[in-house]
């Protein structure tokens, strides 16, 4: 198989989820004004937990755990929108 | 900016998922007339670039963090239908898979992240290589401004569902969403620049690219 240009984009888009555990832990902006106003216990839990919060369940290293939970992200990602945007040329192929 | 479940109200939720069911509709509909087969992979690409860029918050002033949202970088390289499809399709996993964003909440972060940041992102783009040129200054400035401006409304966007739904008055949550989305929006604006120049660098032909 030639490597084409987005098997290197593909590779570049798991580096960065390589080095995700780099990530600041600080609050985001929403987070950090429903700290400051006092509306951050309104929040509810969600009702089922796959990969919470970007961390893969049951690894002791919880950079190692937020690296899979990236590249798992990742590829489901790469794979839903690659699959959505083929499907969508296809039938309009069959349209035509 | 992914708003969790509790703080919108049901009305908010029933409005703000059925205008982002519109939307998405009207990406897919965008998508399958004028969509072309090359941009496959680059549909792909942007969505796992997006998601992944996601996850690393830069830390700003004052103890707080914010990430990129990337709908106007795929709104300028894809054109704002197929923007709106990526960033449901990151929304829809961060929230199934990954927790990050409620479940009812799922509408509004689909209308805050998804529609309003990619169309404000394209139009801004638009606008500004329109005034300073489409030479490579010009894109890069377009390239920021629309990152900027999608961050920045997009935060605006929130604070009105979040006043409507009783959460937080709207004089208290416009100021402050606004205010830190400010400062937010120019790591957005940094990260998108160097992502464009990058793909002017590297696939120029793909910025040439009918949008959709």
């Amino acid at each position: 198989m030639r490597l084409k240009w987005w098997h290197i984009g593909l590779l570049l888009c798991l580096g960065v989820a390589l080095i995700s555990p780099l990530a600041s832990g600080f609050p985001d902006g929403l987070e950090k004004v429903a700290e400051d106003k006092g509306f951050i216990e309104t929040a509810l839990e969600a009702p089922y937990q796959l990969i919470a919060d970007y961390v893969f369940p049951g690894i002791g290293s919880e950079a190692l755990a937020t690296i899979i939970a990236g590249i798992i992200g990742t590829l489901v990602l790469f794979g839903v929108a690659y699959g959505i945007a083929r499907l969508l040329t296809l039938r309009r192929r069959e349209v035509d | 900016m992914h708003i969790p479940d509790g703080f919108l109200n049901i009305a908010t939720v029933g409005t703000t998922y059925a205008v982002s069911a519109g939307g998405v509709g009207y990406g897919l509909r965008k998508a399958r007339s004028k969509l072309m087969e090359k941009q496959v992979p680059m549909m792909g690409i942007m969505a796992a670039f997006i998601f992944a860029a996601q996850m690393l918050n830069f830390p700003i002033i004052g103890g707080t963090s914010g990430h990129l949202i990337g709908a106007a970088l795929a709104a300028i390289l894809l054109g704002p239908g197929s923007a709106v499809l990526i960033m449901a399709c990151i929304l829809i996993a961060q929230c199934l898979i990954f927790q990050d964003g409620g479940l009812l909440a799922l509408g509004a972060n689909v209308l805050n992240m998804g529609i309003i940041a990619s169309f404000a992102g394209y139009y801004l783009y638009l606008g500004t290589t329109r005034i300073l040129g489409e030479e490579r200054r010009g894109r890069l400035f377009g390239g920021f401004i629309a990152a900027w401006g999608s961050v920045f409304l997009a935060s605006i966007a929130c604070a009105i569902e979040l006043a409507v739904s009783g959460t937080v008055p709207i004089r208290v949550a416009l100021p402050a969403m606004a205010g830190w989305h400010a400062l937010i929006g120019i790591g957005e604006g940094a990260i998108t620049v160097a992502v464009l120049s990058f793909v002017m660098a590297t696939r120029s032909d793909l910025l040439e690219l009918r949008k959709v």
